[in-house]
């Protein structure tokens, strides 16, 4: 363990960027738990007579059409964004991995028929099934969640069942067999804690598309509905204002969607540095 | 002497996280135009780095930090790719191990033969396509017109090996280096290329620089040859000299672990024989497979129609090349996969019927253990080296006290010459040889009766490999366990089998004694198996034969 | 040829499977949607209870499900996809107007990111940790952090509200601009064929924003999967091979190195097309491009169903189709695979 610590010492001294994103990941955490409480205005509370004011000692990120605190209604948003893309990230892991790593390692018919329900999922472009399964299982919020959650299951199975089946031959597998471990203790206690890693960095990028994903559908009107804080739904009300000039509607929670997104893009890529120096390009 | 090649003092070193590593530490050789050297050494010890400083070949990390090296007169210690582009090829050429990889996946190599020869010599399409036909020709690929047009994929490891050879040597270069040409290629087709090679040498004046891990193979090929370790050249000397009278420690040391078609288990490690041969003891066998078939999908069976016994104590050598099934053989009889025909009988019992994917719970399984070949593979990454050991204790005889765990697995790994002290270790920390112990402790944790070793030190240096044969055959003395030797080794396999089973394409082609089956073996393809190896005359003063 | 043209057929044959999973899942979907899907296939929201009956039962609705999922083959099968409460029209004919617009679109945008990504991943892969390899990841680690929402907005607000370069962003041709008469549907194709170079123009104005968003958007990944690959390739054994035999430079890199590492990157066409097709809602909302994802879109909004499931049946169906392209050209790049 020492040693792998070590190891991590050593990639963050030389990739001061990977620091950098676990701060800023840290910083997302801190402001999706306590944000709300240490905000000066109300998110939601309209103030029409200072509608669409710029940018301001009062109001760092302006306010919009209603009057409302930009900046307050990027930081209150948080927790709901990070919160629909965990959730559906936790699950699509959980389900994805276990499923895979089963399929891999067992073969036969369970992996023929899981292979071709992913087929299935595959064919749709994803961001196009996740409107139509909105649609199809009501226009709220957990939906969005499930929705992502679905759309991102067929990468984890393919990912999980991909990483099993290079490892299913290897010497240790079949030592485990030799040692008496049938094919769940084989699974259970082998093969998942060893692909493990490798998933974590995949958890890490996913987290990133998952709410690129969310806030994409909350844009288009799917999901969360306004009032509510959150980043797609406050750019897509900007968007309205963008041919008048009032830019910051849509560029302070768009650069918030973004940080998000590339915290835990280049906690990812850190993290794959940490677990694989090989993979180091 | 006209030096074609000279390496002065030259000495290289990597820059790693860990600070600077050398590689080289002071290498000096030489090379006469038309001379065959060797360079032999196990693992690291500089051989390759050596011949790619030579061709200016070496990566980013790796600087030269030191020496000289001199070709036809010409410094070329620093040169940048505008000297060296010229020179490689046409005055100076490489090939390597694993030929297939080293061929472009997706251009036909007639096409890769020509681009060789039209980057050095003014030549139309049409006329490199001839040439090319004829280095098919010279290298002796069957069918040359057709192969123009093959990918390398298409080939076999043998043909992609002339087919580089004809690459190498298509704007005849007055230096051949070749990095462990044959290595990883079946013995019969590693002699038929070292011939070629060989011929091809002398035939047309061509200095070659052989790089191999193997002694034999270097004894028959070269003029001289140099010993190489951990960056340095110990001793150089023609053949003769070096394996009848070796000066250097290390190389008495190298020589001694290199198995000959004389050397018994413990002269490898320079002891005086110990035991006398085992007798198996009367009683029923513990081990007899019947009418073996294993069919993958359709097609020629991997194993076809395999019947062998093995008594109890006794060892019995499953010997082939690739594509023998002797592999497959060892996972039907672990019950690791589900024969398509044929019995197989433990201690009388049939143990064929149980479906392979139950047969953990199988109360047999304790008694037949597995004992893999890559060191590196066998081992679960994420556990510790006593962790390894003590799972099938908790998993087969249900132990669960951490004490008494931890006291077992030092006892096993104690047994197998492995410090309790590296027990807590990962795979990753541990060496080759480290692993390949840590694995045999698992494989004996649970006292079996039978053991199948599939290849158990094909991974291994040489010296690594005499130290743990010389383990597996003191634990099969002590303990009276009965053993599946599979092998692609026959040197190895006649030390430490008293029978051999000789397998051809998933059939059986002899059975017999060792020592009968070795000196006068009575299918041909054992005897052009026993022909193909590589052999050098060992020292007197080492064989058995001079002691007695 | 014909090994090419027997595997394009045996590919087709393979991808029906999950074309018929597609049409059942949809078909799932569309019975798990709220509500009663005769009143979607009804003239409109205000059709009578006596027609809505009458639907039902044509429809066969108070069949069982299997009845009515062969039912439902067969309706797709002769295009019927039933009507839009919005434009009153059959689904299929909206479509139909609305499909090149989409692709329009998609393809340019596909080139632009392709011409821009090749170079830009070969480049660096080229000189590792160079200042042009830092530049390339650094605008990679950016770009796939950036939604094609908000950049498809930045570039609205820089390029028409500050500069005034870029025209209204709205549709795909100014309105004042006279149409080309109909034949592909592509404006850029038929103004073309029409010669009027100033419809022409101003297609192309109204293109290249909605383009270069979508472009944006798949630029990073194409351009670090073309770097990785690349990079990958220039260490593989037949790169040394090539250097060790005196091989030029020029060739190692463009003959043996590039046609290699393009391999993965065919790969993955398929994946960003996909990714394409999903950015391509976003961007026709923000530019209200009046393709078939608006469209789709729309009718989502106002739970007007049978749009819906008829733009996801027309993705999924072009999906398959793009993966059996990508699928002969790997075919024809690598000699390994054409041997099965």
């Amino acid at each position: 363990m020492n040693a792998t610590l070590r190891h991590a010492a050593w990639v963050l001294r030389g990739n001061p960027v990977t620091l950098l994103a676990g701060l800023g990941t840290f910083v997302l955490l801190l402001l999706a738990l306590i944000g709300p409480a240490l905000l000066a205005y109300d998110p939601v509370a309209s103030n029409v007579p200072m509608a669409l004011q710029p940018p301001s000692a009062a109001h760092w990120f302006g306010t919009d059409q209603l009057g409302r605190d930009v900046f307050s209604r990027v930081i209150a948003a948080t927790r709901l964004d990070l919160a629909i893309a965990a959730s559906a990230v936790a699950l699509s892991f959980a389900f994805g991995a276990m499923i895979g790593a089963f399929c891999g390692y067992i073969g036969g018919r369970l992996d023929r028929w899981v292979g071709r329900f992913v087929d299935v999922l595959m064919a749709f472009p994803l961001f196009v099934l996740a409107m139509a399964l909105v649609a199809a299982l009501g226009n709220r919020v957990e939906n969005i969640i499930y929705a992502t959650a679905i759309i991102n299951l067929p990468f984890y199975i393919r990912f999980a069942r991909a990483e099993v089946n290079v490892r299913r031959n290897l010497g240790w597998v079949e030592a485990a067999r030799c040692s008496g471990h049938g094919p769940v203790g084989v699974v259970m206690r082998f093969l998942l804690p060893n692909i493990l890693p490798a998933m974590a960095v995949q958890v890490s990028l996913n987290l990133g598309w998952a709410i690129l994903n969310a806030a994409g559908l909350s844009f288009l009107g799917l999901g969360v509905r306004p009032p509510t804080p959150e980043w797609g739904i406050m750019v897509a009300e900007g968007a309205r204002f963008i041919t008048s000039g009032k830019w910051w509607l849509v560029v302070c929670p768009g650069a918030a969607l973004m940080f998000a997104v590339l915290c835990f893009n280049l906690l990812g890529d850190g993290l794959r540095d940490i677990l694989d120096p090989r993979l180091r390009t | 002497m006209s030096g074609l090649l000279s390496v002065a003092d030259l000495h290289v070193s990597f820059t790693t996280r860990h600070g600077t590593v050398p590689a080289l530490r002071g290498v000096s050789l030489s090379l006469a135009a038309g001379e065959t050297l060797g360079l032999v050494g196990e693992s690291g010890s500089g051989k390759s780095v050596t011949a790619l400083a030579v061709m200016r070949l070496l990566d980013r990390a790796a600087q030269v930090t030191g020496g000289r090296i001199t070709f036809r007169g010409e410094d070329i210690t620093q040169a940048g790719r505008g000297i060296m582009q010229p020179l490689r090829g046409a005055a100076m050429s490489m090939i390597f191990q694993n030929p297939r990889a080293a061929l472009n996946p997706i251009r036909p190599v007639g096409l890769q033969i020509a681009d060789v020869l039209r980057a050095h010599r003014a030549l139309s399409a049409a006329g490199a396509r001839d040439q090319a036909l004829d280095l098919l020709r010279a290298v002796r690929i069957r069918e040359p017109e057709r192969r123009l047009g093959a990918y390398p994929h298409e080939l076999s490891g043998g043909m992609c090996q002339r087919v580089m050879i004809a690459m190498a040597i298509s704007c005849e270069p007055a230096l051949l280096i070749a990095d462990e040409p044959t290595t990883g290629l079946d013995v019969t087709t590693q002699k038929a290329v070292m011939d070629l090679l060989g011929e091809i040498i002398a035939g047309r004046g061509m200095a070659l620089l052989l790089i191999t891990h193997d002694l034999g193979l270097a004894a028959q090929q070269c003029d001289r040859i140099a010993v190489m370790e951990r960056g340095e050249v110990v001793e150089e000397a023609p053949p003769a000299a070096l394996f009848g009278a070796p000066r250097h420690p290390y190389t008495r040391r190298l020589v001694a672990a290199s198995p000959t078609p004389r050397s018994e288990v413990h002269t490898l490690i320079g002891l005086t024989p110990p035991l006398a041969v085992l007798a198996p003891p009367p009683g029923p066998p513990l081990l007899e497979v019947e009418g073996l078939g294993k069919r993958f999908g359709p097609g020629t069976p991997a194993v076809d129609d395999v019947s062998f016994r093995i008594a109890p104590g006794e060892s019995l050598g499953l010997v082939g090349e690739s594509g023998s099934g002797k592999s497959t053989i060892a996972r039907l009889v672990c019950r690791l996969l589900d024969p398509s025909a044929g019995q197989i009988r433990f201690s009388g019992e049939a143990i064929d019927a149980f479906p392979a994917a139950r047969f953990h719970g199988h109360p047999r399984r304790r008694d037949i253990q597995l004992v893999f070949q890559d060191p590196g593979d066998s081992l679960n990454p994420r556990f510790s080296a006593c962790q390894s050991i003590a799972d099938p204790l908790r998993k087969l005889l249900g132990l669960s006290d951490p004490a008494e765990l931890r006291r077992r697995a030092t006892f096993l790994a104690e047994r197998c010459g492995l410090e309790g002290s590296l027990l807590d270790r990962f795979p990753h920390q541990l060496s080759g040889g480290q692993r390949a112990r840590v694995g045999i402790a698992r494989a004996i944790a649970c006292e079996p009766k039978l053991l199948v070793l599939d290849e158990p030190t094909a991974a291994l240096d040489v010296s690594v490999q005499a130290v743990i044969l010389n383990l597996l055959d003191r634990l099969r003395r002590d303990t009276g366990l009965g053993f599946l030797f599979v092998s692609h080794d026959l040197n190895v396999v006649r030390m430490m089998c008293e029978r051999t089973v000789v397998l051809q394409a998933g059939r059986v082609v002899e059975t017999g004694p060792s020592a009968r089956l070795f000196s006068a073996p009575t299918a041909p393809y054992t005897a052009a198996l026993l022909a193909a190896i590589p052999h050098f005359n060992p020292p007197a003063a080492l064989t058995p034969a001079a002691r007695a | 040829m014909p090994a090419l043209l027997r595997r394009a057929g045996w590919r087709l044959f393979g991808s029906l499977p999950a074309l018929f999973g597609v049409v059942v899942f949809t078909f799932l979907l569309m019975r798990v949607l709220p509500g009663d899907p005769a009143i979607f296939f009804a003239s409109g929201p205000n059709a009578g209870e006596a027609e809505i009956q009458a639907i039902r039962e044509q429809m066969g609705l108070d069949r069982p499900i299997p009845e009515q999922l062969v039912r439902y083959l067969g309706d797709i099968g002769r295009g019927r996809l039933g009507r839009s409460m919005g434009t009153g029209q059959p689904v299929v004919t909206d479509l139909v107007n609305r499909l090149p617009a989409s692709l329009e679109l998609t393809l340019t945008a596909l080139l632009l990111a392709l011409s821009c990504a090749l170079p830009l991943g070969i480049v660096a892969a080229l000189a590792p940790n160079s200042a042009v390899d830092h530049g390339v990841r650094l605008l990679c680690t950016l770009g796939v952090c950036v939604p094609t929402f908000v950049s498809g907005l930045l570039l609205i607000y820089a390029f028409y509200y500050l500069l005034g370069l870029a025209p209204d962003p709205t549709g795909r041709i100014d309105i004042f601009a006279s149409q080309p008469p109909r034949v592909t549907g592509f404006l850029l194709i038929d103004s073309a064929l029409a010669g009027d170079w100033e419809a022409w123009r101003a297609a192309a104005t109204q293109l290249v924003l909605p383009a270069t968003t979508m472009a944006l958007f798949v630029l990073a990944p194409l351009a670090r999967m073309t770097r990785a690959a690349m990079l990958a390739v220039l260490t593989s054994d037949f790169i040394r091979t090539g250097d060790a035999l005196g091989l030029s430079r020029r060739r190692v890199v463009l003959v043996y190195a590039l046609r290699n590492a393009l391999l993965p990157v065919i790969t993955i066409m398929g994946i960003v097309f996909s990714t394409m097709l999903g950015a391509n809602v976003l961007v026709e909302k923000v530019f209200s491009w009046p393709g078939v994802a608006s469209y789709a879109l729309d009718a989502l909004l106002a739970s007007d169903y049978a749009p819906v499931q008829g733009f996801v049946l027309l993705m999924a169906a072009i999906f398959v189709l793009v993966n059996l392209v990508v699928d002969l050209l790997y075919g024809l790049a690598d000699p390994r695979v054409s041997m099965e």
